[in-house]
């Protein structure tokens, strides 16, 4: 994939729990090493536990820019947008990768940010499925949460990632079990897989099986050992 | 074993509820397990017959719960902490009018607002009942996400089977964590609910649901009923697991998140050539009394590992008549003890 030509924002959202921090951030630090100046942006307000702010020093080396909530990963359990998101939108010269909150409820936030994304129209938003996660295990319930997101921020989808999932356990067979789901979403919707995003060892095994394979590290932590 | 999916812990428990035939949910929002009534609130309105219902308060919450448990159906509610303390006084009345429901607690650090991360500070709260009155709860503590979709099942099958309230004491890690579970639970269990309020229809003297008797014997008899009823499930519903005990030395016990920490801290004990096991309740009332004592026969002490200040120590003191010193290896405020925490007491126990 190549990231120099990608657009001047790039908006990550989906379903609770899909992976969209994780992907959000891998997809920075992909932007930065193509020599783009990348800011990083969490709007997730939903969720005060898992948040992109884990993946800060990974972010800091490479000079990307992180907004969140000043009160992320912090006790204080205040659904508060940093003030600083603005600058993402309006500041044109860096290329912006915006991490929203799940679902729909995660997506109103982005609302505020929705005309002024919506003028400039450069933009991409990225539609992140798990065909591993409960209530999008098939591709009608997976639309269906497409549908609700774009109606709480105002904003389309211009295409999917598909980061079909089981956390540690997940083997090449259930990525390539999840293809034809992804594809069967991308039908439905018509927009196209940009990328499978896949943990980097298994990746490895599946780079000849798989066009348009973004290789993941994970940064955000959903699990205990 | 069928197909695995990715489930959040809250997301687990709400949907084995619905797995459950738990239709019925009533809530109030608080972190760390929002997740439960957001989950609820997509899927219950899908559900014929469902209810999902945001309440203006905790306490107007179980209020609703003691409602839909009185018509017999199964029901649920969720919070954290300090919803719980709100909570209190309907688990009690739940208790006083023999009702079954299930209570989730996500626990959260206290006392008072406290913090948002992880804690297991209301051992003593749940295990004591919560409320006022002599009474007991069913309380289960899972230690991962797996355990916490069959807990839950299980949970709403004792409540039926015993009519009296189960809790899920769960944490923040535990509600927030995601891992790879199998949802397949088998059968729901229907019990007898004559008792139940469904409308005589002219047909039958209608039933009463009350905790109020002015007479105080009868009230008398009503608790030593409820206290027969305890020595049975204390008899027969214990649960705990055992980890590396047969030629331990030395006995850690610990529930829920300690309980995973603690697995590490064992095996790495062990690489170093101490003798550790571990006795892991998974009911915390009823307490796992007789491995724990048949155990103090054995090791030359016990090490209690929890996110408090000492509680659950307490039970093993107990349990044990003291027979073996109980060592505390803790952190609290949302702290999560560390594996070199409790190795730290794993050799001081080693002295001993």
């Amino acid at each position: 994939m190549d990231f120099k030509d990608i657009k001047r924002v790039t908006i990550f959202a989906g379903h609770y729990g899909s992976g969209k921090t994780n992907i959000a951030v891998n997809y920075a630090l992909n932007s930065s090493a193509a020599g783009n100046q990348t800011v990083i942006a969490d709007l997730d307000i939903v969720n005060p536990y898992f948040r992109t702010k884990d993946a800060s020093t990974a972010l800091s080396k490479k000079d990307i820019k992180l907004i969140s909530s000043p009160y992320a990963n912090t006790n204080v359990d205040t659904p508060a947008l940093p003030a600083e998101a603005y600058s993402v939108i309006h500041n044109k010269d860096n290329y912006a990768i915006i991490d929203v909150g799940g679902d729909d409820r995660g997506a109103l936030a982005l609302g505020r940010f929705s005309k002024d994304i919506l003028a400039e129209n450069n933009y991409e938003m990225l539609f992140v499925i798990n065909k591993y996660r409960y209530l999008t295990a098939d591709a009608a319930s997976t639309v269906e949460v497409m549908h609700e997101i774009e109606d709480a921020c105002g904003i389309r989808f211009t295409a999917i990632v598909n980061n079909s999932n089981l956390g540690d356990e997940t083997t090449a067979q259930n990525v390539i079990d999840s293809l034809s789901y992804a594809d069967e979403v991308s039908e439905i919707t018509g927009l196209k897989v940009k990328f499978t995003a896949v943990k980097e060892d298994i990746a490895k095994t599946l780079l000849n099986k798989i066009t348009d394979i973004m290789p993941v590290k994970i940064y955000v932590k959903q699990f205990l050992s | 074993m069928g197909e695995k999916v990715l489930m959040k812990g809250n997301e687990a428990m709400a949907e084995a509820a619905i797995m459950a035939g738990c239709h019925h949910y009533f809530g109030y929002p608080i972190t760390p397990q929002t997740e439960v009534a957001a989950y609820m609130s997509k899927r219950l309105p899908k559900i014929d017959g469902g209810v999902f219902l945001q309440a203006e308060s905790e306490i107007a919450a179980i209020n609703m719960v003691i409602g839909v448990a009185s018509t017999g159906k199964r029901v649920m509610t969720s919070s954290s902490s300090p919803g719980i303390s709100l909570k209190s006084e309907g688990i009690s009345y739940l208790a006083g009018c023999d009702l079954p429901a299930l209570i989730v607690n996500v626990q959260r650090g206290g006392p008072g607002l406290g913090g948002i991360q992880p804690s297991q500070s209301d051992y003593f709260q749940a295990t004591r009942g919560s409320g006022h009155g002599d009474y007991h709860m069913i309380v289960l503590a899972p230690a991962s996400v797996q355990e916490m979709v069959n807990l839950t099942f299980k949970g709403f099958d004792l409540a039926d089977k015993y009519r009296m309230t189960s809790m899920i004491l769960a944490d923040g890690t535990m509600g927030q964590m995601m891992e790879p579970v199998s949802l397949e639970l088998g059968e729901v269990k229907n019990y007898d609910k004559s008792w139940a309020l469904t409308g005589t229809k002219l047909e039958r003297k209608p039933n009463i649901v009350n905790s109020l008797f002015l007479k105080p014997d009868e009230l008398e008899v009503f608790n030593f009923n409820r206290f027969d009823r305890y020595k049975t499930i204390e008899e027969n519903e214990v649960m705990y697991e055992e980890y590396k005990m047969e030629d331990a030395e030395i006995c850690i016990v610990a529930f829920g998140v300690a309980a995973r920490v603690s697995q590490n801290a064992i095996d790495a004990a062990r690489a170093k050539g101490i003798k550790v096991g571990m006795i892991r309740p998974i009911t915390l009332w009823p307490f796992p009394k007789k491995p724990l004592l048949a155990a103090a026969d054995k090791v030359k002490a016990f090490v209690s590992v929890e996110l408090n200040m000492g509680q659950m120590k307490e039970d093993i003191e107990l349990a044990t008549r003291c027979k073996k010193p109980v060592l505390l290896a803790n952190r609290t405020g949302g702290m999560i003890p560390t594996v070199e925490n409790i190795l730290a007491k794993i050799d001081e126990a080693d002295k001993i």
